[in-house]
C-alpha cells in the first residue's frame, strides 16, 4: 500500500491518454463496418444456377447451413408446369396414337390362322420375371403417378384425409416395391441380354415397319426383332435411371444435398413419364394389338404360325435345337 | 388485413441463438428439428453477417404449390400452415422450400420421414386454436392470444422483427437510413417476389 495516489493519477492519466491518442485513430482506420459486410443482393446476383447461399451454423444438420436456396422456386415451377406438360404429351399422346393407330390398323391377325401346334417361346423362370416386373411396374406407376396428378385428379374425388391415407399406402408401395421392380430389371437384363444385340436384321425390320404397316408383308428376325429389343433397351435403361434416381430419392440422406435431391426427383418424374408411355405401347402390342402375342408371356407357348410370321429366323432355329416340330402338318392337334 | 412477416436485421444479429432456443422451448420443439436456426456467412472473416432464417411464409408458398396432398394453406396473415394429419413425409416441401424449413422427426430411410414440421409463426395448425391438440402437434399458438411469434419477441438486440411486413420494412429502411448501411432484407426478394404487393 505504499504506491502514492499522485503515482496512481498519473499511470492513468497516462493510460488514458494513450487510449486518446491511438485508439480512436486506430479505430478510424480499421472499423468500417459496411466496407466488407456481406450484402444479400450482391450475393443472390452471385449465384450461378441452382446455386444456394450457404454460411456455418452450430447444429449438426449439415443440410441446415444452406440459407437461401431460390432454385427451390425454380423446382416449385417445373413441378407445376412443366411436368403436367411433359407427362400429359408422352401418356395422353401414346394413348392417343394408339387409339388412333388400332383404328386405322386393327389388330395385327395370324395369317395363316392358328395351327394349333404351340412352340415354347418363355420358359417359366422367364415369365415369372417378366410377370414379377410388371406387376411392379404398375404400381410404381400408378402411385407415382398420383404423386404427381393425383392432387389435381383424385383428391377432388375422395376428399382431402381419404385421398391423403391412399397416397401414404401409395408411398409406402412405391418405396418397397422399388427393390423388386429393380430385381426384376437386373434379372430380365442377365436373362434376355444374348438375344437383343443390335445387327443387321433390325434395320430391315425398322425399313418395313416391323411388318405392321401392310398384311403380308412380315421382316424376318430371330428371337426378338427390332422393336423388342427397343422395348428390351428401354426397360433396362430406363429401368437403371428409375433406380439410380429412386435410389437417391429413398435415401435422402445418403446426398444430403438438396440440390442433388431436386436433380434426383427431376430425372426419376421425365424418365418415369417416358418409361410409362413406352410401356403402354408394349402393353398394347402385347395384349389387343397382335393376334396370338399374349401367349408368349401368358401360357409361355406360341402358335407356330405366329412364330413363323413374326419370327421366322427364330422358328429355324428352335427347329436346329429340335425344340420344334419340323413338320408343319397340324397332325399332333390335341384333341381340346 | 396485415400480411405479416419476419425480418433479419443481419447488421443487429450477434448470432446468440436466443431465437432458436426460444421457439424450440415454446413449442417444445422435438430434438433434431430446427424450426429456427442461425446461419453465419462468411464466418471469421471481415464483415461476416449472421442471419436468423425459418419459414418465410411466402407468397405463392413453394411448398404448397408441390405437397402432392395439398396439406398446407395459407391463413388470412399470411402465414403458411400445414396440416400433420394430411402430410404423408415425402419430402416434396423440403426439396421445394428456399429457406430449408421443412424439418421431419425422423432420419429413417425408405422414406419414412415422418411428419413434416415447420415454424408456423407461433400460429399453431389447423385445429381449433390454443387446444391441447393444437399445442401436441404445432405448438403454442401466440398470434392467436394477440402476440408475435416468441422468436422476434425474445431477441436481444431487436434484430429479428416479426409482423406486419410493410411496418417491419418500414422500420428496417429507417434504420437503414440512421446507419447508413444494411445487408439487406434476407430472403424477401425469393419469398415475396411473386407478387408487388406480398
Amino acid at each position: 500500500m505504499s504506491i502514492p495516489l499522485s503515482t496512481l493519477r498519473a499511470v492513468c492519466a497516462a493510460v488514458a491518454l494513450l487510449f486518446a491518442f491511438t485508439h480512436p485513430a486506430a479505430a478510424q482506420l480499421s472499423f468500417k463496418p459496411t466496407a466488407e459486410a456481406v450484402q444479400e443482393d450482391k450475393l443472390l446476383n452471385a449465384l450461378k444456377e441452382g446455386d444456394k447461399i450457404t454460411g456455418r451454423i452450430s447444429i449438426p444438420d449439415p443440410m441446415a447451413s444452406s440459407l437461401i436456396q431460390p432454385a427451390g422456386r425454380d423446382w416449385r415451377d417445373f413441378q407445376r408446369r412443366q411436368l403436367p406438360i411433359i407427362g400429359g404429351i408422352a401418356l395422353i399422346g401414346m394413348f392417343a396414337l394408339l387409339v388412333i393407330f388400332l383404328a386405322v390398323r386393327g389388330r395385327v391377325r395370324v395369317e395363316h390362322g392358328f395351327s394349333g401346334i404351340k412352340l415354347l417361346r418363355f420358359a417359366s423362370f422367364e415369365r415369372f420375371t417378366h410377370w414379377l416386373t410388371a406387376t411392379c411396374f404398375i404400381i410404381l406407376a400408378l402411385s407415382g403417378l398420383n404423386i404427381s396428378f393425383g392432387r389435381t385428379l383424385i383428391l377432388p374425388l375422395f376428399g382431402a384425409q381419404t385421398f391423403s391415407t391412399l397416397t401414404a399406402w401409395g408411398k409406402i408401395a412405391h418405396n418397397y416395391l422399388a427393390f423388386p421392380f429393380m430385381l426384376g430389371v437386373a434379372v430380365m437384363f442377365v436373362i434376355w441380354i444374348k438375344d437383343n444385340f443390335p445387327s443387321r436384321l433390325d434395320w430391315v425390320w425398322i425399313r418395313e415397319g416391323g411388318g405392321m404397316l401392310r398384311n403380308g408383308k412380315h421382316p424376318p428376325a430371330r428371337r426378338f426383332n427390332a422393336g423388342q429389343k427397343g422395348i428390351f433397351w428401354i426397360v433396362v435403361i430406363g429401368g437403371a435411371l428409375m433406380s439410380v434416381s429412386g435410389w437417391f430419392l429413398l435415401f435422402p440422406y445418403l446426398p444430403a444435398n438438396v440440390t442433388a435431391l431436386q436433380f434426383w426427383t427431376i430425372i426419376h418424374a421425365v424418365i418415369g413419364m417416358l418409361f410409362m408411355a413406352a410401356i403402354l405401347a408394349h402393353i398394347y402390342i402385347g395384349t389387343i394389338g397382335m393376334e396370338g402375342a399374349f401367349d408368349a408371356m401368358g401360357t409361355g407357348e406360341v402358335d407356330l404360325n405366329w412364330a413363323k410370321e413374326h419370327h421366322a429366323l427364330w422358328v429355324e432355329e428352335e427347329k436346329a435345337k429340335g425344340h420344334a416340330p419340323v413338320g408343319s402338318s397340324p397332325t399332333a392337334i390335341p384333341a381340346e | 388485413m396485415a400480411r405479416v412477416k419476419f425480418l433479419c436485421d443481419a447488421d443487429r444479429c450477434i448470432e446468440c441463438n436466443a431465437c432458436v432456443t426460444a421457439c424450440k422451448n415454446e413449442h417444445e420443439v422435438p430434438w433434431g428439428i430446427n424450426r429456427r436456426r442461425v446461419v453465419t456467412i462468411n464466418d471469421g472473416k471481415p464483415g461476416e453477417r449472421s442471419v436468423s432464417m425459418a419459414c418465410m411464409h411466402c407468397t405463392d408458398a413453394p411448398c404448397a404449390a408441390v405437397c402432392p396432398v395439398s396439406c398446407f394453406y395459407t391463413t388470412n396473415d399470411g402465414v403458411v400452415l400445414h396440416s400433420k394429419d394430411l402430410c404423408i413425409g415425402c419430402g416434396y416441401c423440403f426439396y421445394a422450400c428456399p429457406f430449408g424449413a421443412p424439418q421431419y422427426p425422423k432420419v429413417g430411410n425408405f422414406g419414412s420421414r415422418g411428419k413434416m414440421d415447420k415454424c408456423t409463426y407461433c400460429a399453431g395448425g389447423p385445429e381449433a386454436d390454443s387446444t391441447p391438440a393444437e399445442y401436441a402437434k404445432y405448438g403454442a399458438n401466440r398470434l392467436a392470444e394477440g402476440k408475435l411469434p416468441i422468436c422476434a419477441e425474445m431477441c436481444s438486440t431487436k434484430s429479428l422483427l416479426a409482423g406486419d411486413g410493410a411496418i417491419i420494412a418500414e422500420i428496417y429502411k429507417e434504420r437503414v437510413m440512421k446507419r447508413g448501411y444494411g445487408s439487406g432484407m434476407w430472403g424477401w426478394k425469393t419469398a415475396y417476389s411473386d407478387s408487388p404487393t406480398g
